[in-house]
């Protein structure tokens, strides 16, 4: 990642393994909001560590190439 | 309505010092809806609850989360590993589950053949040292098998979960010799897993002496799911008390049970 990509307005990412472009400066919590996504309903994993604390959100900056997973309870046995 | 008196009869039920009020654990998948589902587990008077962790859908093709229908304060939810083939990925699987925040507690599946969905031991008993290490209460769905069983309790699983038969073929219980031993040799608690069909085969199970069955196709997949969930229960129940209460021996010939004296000359 050069620095030049850093200042670009948009930043790649990839979120449930599908490309992802979000605003520069965007962070974990804008993500969510940008997916419609209740914060209280879904577990993230940002570059494969678990984010526990649920109120980081807000202030994880997004990096390009970053790798977001965004998991929740579904069915099963 | 049906096990009132229950309670009185049974023995505690407990499982790494928690104690749960029903034998009878239920999965929350493959109902054809959320509505067919809440009714079947109600009936099936479930307290534990299992749940799988997977992707939201970010294009809203699913809404899927079922949390939107299931409400975690009147379940115990139990969130399970399927669909992992390797230690590393039911472990990341389990740590993701339990950031949901509702329990440590996680039902571990290591699936090592895809066709028949039978258990990878070795990953089993790698995934469970490392999970009870960091303070996980592990259940272990597991074969069959005796030897895997003690060492998964050996690796700190706080139960063992012995299949039936195969996930989700309702075969029944194929092994009651297998699952009898596992019961008499764990110390920790035995929950059958898997393969259960109808009710019958809970109550088979659940004559061997284990102290609960898992069940989510049975449930699911029957004409009416609420029905079955309670003759589920009424099975599991059943079954418990024959157990408590020690069958007749079985004999080769006839014993009359009326009276051979008295008879007229």
């Amino acid at each position: 990642m050069t620095h030049s990509a850093v200042q670009q307005a948009e930043i790649k990412l990839t979120v449930n393994g599908e490309p992802f472009t979000q605003p520069a400066g965007s962070t974990l919590g804008d993500l969510l909001r940008a997916h419609s996504l209740d914060a209280r309903m879904v577990v993230v994993e940002y570059n494969r560590q678990i984010l526990r604390d649920r109120t980081a959100y807000d202030t994880l900056v997004l990096a390009e190439g970053g790798a977001v997973e965004i998991v929740h309870f579904v069915g099963g046995g | 309505m049906a096990t009132t008196a229950l309670p009185s009869l049974d023995t505690q039920f407990a499982i790494a010092g928690r104690e749960f009020r029903s034998r009878l654990m239920v999965g929350t998948g493959k109902y054809a809806s959320n509505e067919e589902m809440l009714s079947a587990i109600e009936a099936s008077g479930a307290e534990v609850v299992t749940v799988a962790v997977r992707r939201v859908s970010l294009d809203r093709s699913r809404d899927d989360g079922i949390l939107h229908h299931l409400d975690p304060s009147q379940f115990f939810l139990l969130s399970n590993t399927a669909g992992c083939y390797s230690a590393d990925e039911a472990t990341r699987y389990a740590r993701l589950a339990r950031a949901a925040g509702f329990n440590e507690w996680i039902k571990l599946e290591v699936i090592g053949d895809q066709e028949t969905l039978l258990p990878d031991v070795a990953g089993l008993i790698d995934a469970t040292r490392e999970l009870a290490a960091e303070g996980f209460k592990v259940m272990a769905y597991t074969n069959d098998d005796l030897v895997s069983a003690l060492r998964l309790e050996d690796a700190g699983a706080v139960a063992v979960m012995p299949l039936a038969s195969p996930i989700g073929s309702g075969l029944g219980l194929l092994n009651p010799f297998s699952i009898r031993t596992i019961k008499h040799r764990l110390s920790v608690p035995v929950i059958v897993d898997a393969g259960v069909g109808t009710a019958s085969d809970a109550c088979v199970t659940m004559e061997q002496g284990v102290d609960g069955i898992l069940m989510n196709t049975a449930l699911a997949a029957a004409r009416d799911p609420a029905r079955m969930a309670m003759a589920m229960r009424l099975a599991v129940d059943a079954g418990r008390l024959a157990y408590l209460a020690g069958r007749m021996p079985r004999r080769e010939i006839a014993v009359p049970s009326s009276p051979t004296a008295g008879m007229l000359g």
